[in-house]
């Protein structure tokens, strides 16, 4: 026990005076989530904003035909701008980006309107530009919704109610809260956090394995008259310590910036109180273990410092993998998901932020086999550590 | 005391060791001397149980290396070939990490660490964090490390490589006192004259045996030679034409 706290000390103060070390381990993973969190945030805060309220100029050509439609699309905030000469005009303007939406009103359509024939309307857009799809939705709706009037009208003026046109009444009931809207985009967050938790020991595992390889420290280590068991709980133990302190950074700095953030705006109120944040981290605490094992098992199998940090940057993004299949399926929490470390600790983390009662049971398999698994591979790299192999 | 005998080890197709066999007594330097690849680094690894034997048997004072090889790595310090430092802990954290690991408590710790600093003379750069250290005072750090818990064997793979004449002399009144006081001191070198300098005993290896061994005026005396670099042409041919 002595041997593996001198270990654990020596490795922790070590890598705190290295400044690679604690940059990823104290910045790197704890402010890049947040930052790139706010920015996704912010950009759709801001397109979701500038959809009913923002003034939208959209081309008209013949507007001098159909004053009436031109004041109607005013009233619904869109005014005219400059318009091309004609029709096929509009089309290359379109299709070469200079134009988003061109409106075409044909010469027939004060007459076609009169006779009581349906009036003709182009609507001219790219279908492949989602910007533009979104003005092009709204000048249709405007036109329509104008349409409709003019049809309600003429029914009214014929002693018909224009309710008759409308049989069904369909009503759109949403049933989500607003701390539920913010699980779709705080479950992102999941992965920020796991992120950071790697990131922390990342640096650990390799300078524990190849590291201490290639600066020749590791077969004198290896000489003194120490079991390695204990050598590579010592070094398994200062990684985890560095992990935590990088998760726990990750957390508050996640919620500063949501403090800063208008989520109301986008009809989000995530449940991220300073209780939440430290449920969180014992609920993702175990997982150190694992990645810390995980690490220093593939760090262990490199030849150098360099390929060892190829090949955990590939680690890093493993976790991703359940949590992605998981979103792209849009599966619900079930028994057997928690058996699966990173997809539970997700899964569990998306239930906290929407405010949903979370399933105690689901918690304790989550961190039992979370555990299970990171002792299972800390065993495997002390068994590695006993290698000739090992010294390369 | 240091016991081998018959010791084989390959790597592979390469039979690094094939049957080594000799002795270390207390208060001596013994000398490995062999070409480069002749198989000394092996003979030494496998005394400081970071490899193990194919077959033969090693012991140190009477502990099998094999069968008990934490009992006799508490019986040896070892300073490996090109043995590495941290680099960012000082030259005194360095030796008292080794001390720590080695089961010493706090205070003793301590007092271990400055009374190895004193022997070795590295005050002046003790408080330093050992990158940009010179090779020599890095071996010296590497040295101090190795003699922490008091090792009544001293195994050293080529420990003068790189050092300039200096430091290799210190390094040298070193060994000289470990041996004077009682101590069991085994290294390695290719280099006939530092050898022939310093060791009682020394053990000519090529291709993986043992040519010749005994002290260098035996050596000479053996291969009919006046000096010690013919004597160690003639016996490696001798091993070579087997």
């Amino acid at each position: 026990m002595r041997t593996l706290l001198a270990v654990f000390r020596k490795e922790v103060l070590d890598n705190f005076r290295d400044r690679r070390t604690l940059v990823s381990a104290l910045v790197m993973g704890p402010i890049f989530g947040p930052v790139l969190f706010a920015f996704v945030i912010n950009l759709s805060i801001e397109r979701s904003l500038s959809d009913a309220d923002n003034e939208l100029e959209i081309a008209v050509i013949g507007a001098e035909g159909a004053p009436n439609v031109i004041r109607y699309l005013e009233s619904e905030n869109i005014v005219i701008g400059d318009s091309p000469a004609d029709r096929a005009a509009a089309i290359a303007a379109v299709d070469s980006g200079a134009a988003d939406v061109v409106v075409v009103i044909p010469e027939t359509f004060a007459a076609q309107l009169a006779e009581g024939i349906p009036a003709r309307i182009e609507v001219i857009s790219d279908r492949a530009n989602a910007q533009a799809q979104r003005d092009a939705r709204r000048a249709r709706d405007a036109l329509r919704a104008y349409g409709q009037q003019i049809a309600a009208i003429r029914l009214v003026a014929r002693g018909v109610s224009p309710l008759v046109m409308q049989a069904i009444n369909v009503d759109d009931v949403d049933v989500s809260t607003p701390s539920g809207r913010s699980a779709i985009l705080l479950g992102m967050m999941s992965y920020f956090f796991i992120f950071a938790l790697l990131m922390g020991g990342m640096y650990l595992a390799i300078d524990t394995t190849a590291g201490e390889r290639e600066r020749g420290s590791l077969e004198p280590l290896l000489a003194l008259p120490v079991t390695r068991n204990q050598l590579m709980l010592g070094k398994i133990a200062a990684t985890c310590l560095f992990m935590w302190v990088s998760l726990m950074l990750s957390l508050w700095s996640f919620y500063v910036a949501l403090k800063f953030l208008p989520l109301e705006q986008l009809g989000m109120t995530p449940n991220f109180s300073p209780t939440v944040v430290l449920a969180a981290f014992l609920l993702l605490a175990p997982f150190a273990l694992l990645g810390a094992s995980i690490m220093t098992l593939v760090a262990s199998f490199t030849k150098s410092y360099k390929e060892a940090q190829t090949w955990l940057s590939v680690v890093l993004i493993a976790p991703t993998l359940p949590i992605l299949i998981v979103s792209i399926l849009t599966l619900r929490p079930t028994l057997g998901f928690m058996f699966v470390p990173s997809l539970s600790q997700h899964l569990l983390l998306v239930d906290m932020i929407k405010n949903e009662p979370v399933n105690l049971l689901h918690v304790a398999i989550s961190v039992t086999s979370t555990l299970f698994f990171g002792v299972l591979l800390a065993g495997i790299c002390a068994r590695l550590y006993r290698r000739e192999g090992l010294l390369g | 005391m240091i016991v081998v005998k018959d010791i084989h080890k390959s790597f592979g197709s390469v039979r690094a060791a094939r049957g080594i066999s000799f002795d270390a007594p207390d208060g001596k330097i013994t000398g490995l001397l062999g070409p480069n690849g002749a198989g000394k680094s092996t003979t030494l690894r496998v005394l400081y149980t970071v490899l193990k034997p194919d077959s033969g048997t090693a012991s140190i004072d009477g502990i099998d290396v094999v069968a008990d090889s934490l009992g006799a790595r508490q019986r040896v310090g070892a300073l490996p070939h090109g043995a590495g430092l941290y680099p960012h802990l000082s030259a005194r954290e360095n030796i008292a990490y080794y001390a720590r690991l080695c089961g010493l408590d706090r205070p003793s710790v301590d007092a271990k660490v400055d009374s190895i600093i004193n022997l070795l003379e590295i005050d002046d750069f003790a408080d330093r964090q050992t990158k940009g250290f010179s090779q020599g005072q890095r071996t010296k750090v590497a040295l101090a490390r190795a003699l922490v818990h008091d090792p009544q064997n001293i195994i050293l793979d080529e420990p003068t490589n790189g050092l300039d004449v200096m430091a290799t002399r210190s390094l040298r009144r070193l060994i000289l006192k470990l041996r004077d006081a009682g101590r069991c001191v085994l290294f390695s070198s290719h280099v006939m004259q530092e050898v022939a300098a310093l060791c009682d005993d020394i053990v000519i290896i090529a291709a993986g045996r043992v040519a010749l061994r005994g002290s260098a005026a035996e050596i000479c005396e053996r291969t009919g030679c006046d000096d010690l670099e013919d004597a160690f042409v003639h016996a490696i041919h001798m091993v070579e034409d087997v």
